[in-house]
């Protein structure tokens, strides 16, 4: 009990205080995280449309693999990273690890397949109900998977969420790639698991709390544009 | 209000850039690979700021157990080594992969325990008795594992206590696999005993039962050294920035300022740079 409350005296604390290294940690988690769902998104999304409408040997087994690639351990994707960007590695000259990009790509190749299998399911679901209307209309595939993709456009935004939080809240990848290193690639989970191991539990427990309070917050706000979009826009 | 595919690309563009922008726009940094007592017992976050301002330098720490920052190193994914395994360290100058050893500060390893003190052991001044009576009592003892400095000392000293852990380890003898506060979280949960360095322990926070059980025996020494990575083996290193690091920490203000570093009145590392041949 009195951990607890001792974490959230810690939590409060350091938000009152703007405690700038802490601000510097949630300002790079978040630059990070947005930056590989921005990624995830891009790749995603048209992927993930591409499978639910496209139809193609091995269709079968993509669906599979992209459904299974969701459950990627993250402490593997980090070790695949890490041993191509190392300067021993295929892309060592371009000297990334242990910096931010390096971050970026492991969790962009985390949150992708979220990202596409979550779409490839809402698209294919979407296709099933319009499909007769699309096919009259003579659309072609093509313009069906972005006529599909803006007509879900509201769910969607669920599945990005999805990936945001699986990137906000991913340790062993980014720990590492990144190395952890104190104002350059220390994220609000690494800080977390630094503090842990120097047995500061209830400033580790408080790092938690603000992390958790700002994945809810940008939940929130995506839910309020959301809503607030769906109103007008209809 | 249209969002198109367009805009989408172009924001995704944008939070790309703007990610990438802070690595690239300071450009006097060497990235040191160390281990996590010299990073958790806050004496980075104490000496660096000092080198910083005289230098411009910033000194990026990768904190890893002594065989993976070694093996960091040995990769060439840093510029300069920071670690606690003399015979590893040796080994890593004989092998080419750095020109020159240097040996920077010393603490000591201490044995915890808890307060209980199954083993009967606390007070004891002998490691070596300690330990056997620890595997005698088959009392539960926490192992790092993880080829780190603080696992190569403690396998060193079962040697030395002429148990063989391969033939006498039991459920008592607990293989973490992790680093130095884990071990020492996991140590305080099971009530064990465990080998831990001086300074980490010191700025441990989280004891539970656990205490400072033995200390004071000579073998429990424990040196840091310091070593550029091989530019010979690998062209990017950052030679000289590296090199002006090494020459600081072993100069005397860079002594001072670890000798300076202090936790409740005690000092965590003790500076022993002696220039060689002296």
């Amino acid at each position: 009990m009195y951990d607890l409350s001792a974490a959230f005296g810690a939590a409060l604390r350091m938000v009152a205080g703007f405690d700038p290294a802490l601000m510097g940690i949630v300002a790079l988690s978040v630059k990070v995280s947005l930056a590989a769902v921005a990624i995830a998104t891009v790749l995603g999304l048209p992927l993930g449309a591409a499978v639910a409408l496209g139809r193609f040997p091995g269709r079968r087994g993509m669906i599979v693999v992209l459904n299974a690639l969701m459950g990627l351990p993250p402490v593997v994707v980090g070790l695949l990273v890490y041993l191509l960007l190392s300067r021993s590695g295929p892309l060592g000259p371009l000297g990334l690890l242990f910096t931010p990009p390096a971050m970026i790509i492991a969790q962009a190749i985390l949150i992708t397949p979220i990202v596409a299998a979550l779409a490839r399911q809402v698209v294919e679901d979407a296709w099933t109900e319009y499909q007769e209307q699309l096919r009259s209309l003579g659309a072609p595939p093509r313009r069906a998977v972005w006529t599909l993709l803006w007509d879900t456009r509201f769910s969607l935004v669920t599945v990005v969420l999805a990936g945001f939080g699986r990137a906000a809240a991913e340790v062993g990848a980014v720990i590492m790639v990144g190395g952890n290193i104190d104002g350059v690639t220390r994220v609000m989970t690494t800080a977390i698991a630094l503090e842990t191991s120097k047995g500061d539990l209830p400033l580790a427990l408080g790092l938690g709390l603000i992390l958790i309070t700002l994945v809810l917050a940008a939940n929130a706000a995506a839910y309020t544009i959301k809503e607030v979009a769906q109103r007008r826009l209809g | 209000m249209k969002f198109t595919r367009r805009s989408l690309l172009v924001a995704a563009s944008l939070a790309v850039t703007l990610a990438l922008s802070p690595a690239q726009a300071q450009d006097k940094f060497i990235v040191v690979s160390s281990t996590t007592s010299t990073q958790d017992s806050g004496l980075f976050g104490h000496i660096l700021p000092i080198f910083k301002a005289k230098t411009g330098i910033d000194v990026r720490v990768v904190a890893q157990g002594t065989g993976q920052a070694l093996d960091t190193g040995r990769r060439g994914d840093a510029d300069v080594v920071f670690v606690h395994d003399k015979v590893a360290e040796e080994k890593f100058v004989a092998d080419g992969f750095s020109p020159e050893r240097r040996e920077v500060m010393y603490n000591d390893f201490v044995l915890i325990g808890p307060k209980s003190d199954p083993a009967k052991v606390a007070g004891s001044k002998d490691i070596a008795g300690s330990l056997k009576k620890i595997a005698e009592a088959k009392a539960p003892f926490a192992s790092r594992g993880d080829k780190s400095g603080t696992h190569a000392a403690e396998l060193r000293l079962w040697r030395v206590a002429a148990i063989d852990l391969e033939k006498d380890k039991g459920t008592w003898y607990r293989e973490l696999g992790q680093g130095m506060g884990p071990t020492l979280n996991t140590a305080a949960g099971m009530n064990a005993y465990v080998l831990a360095d001086r300074a980490t322990w010191l700025s441990f926070k989280n004891r539970a039962d656990l205490t400072i059980v033995v200390e004071g025996d000579q073998r429990l020494f424990n040196q840091y050294g310091i070593m550029l990575v091989n530019p010979a083996k690998h062209a990017h290193v950052k030679k000289d920035l590296g090199q002006t690091f090494i020459d600081w920490i072993t100069s005397p203000e860079g002594q001072k300022a670890i000798a300076d570093y202090k936790i409740g009145g005690e000092s965590l590392f003790f500076p022993n740079f002696r220039k060689a041949g002296t």
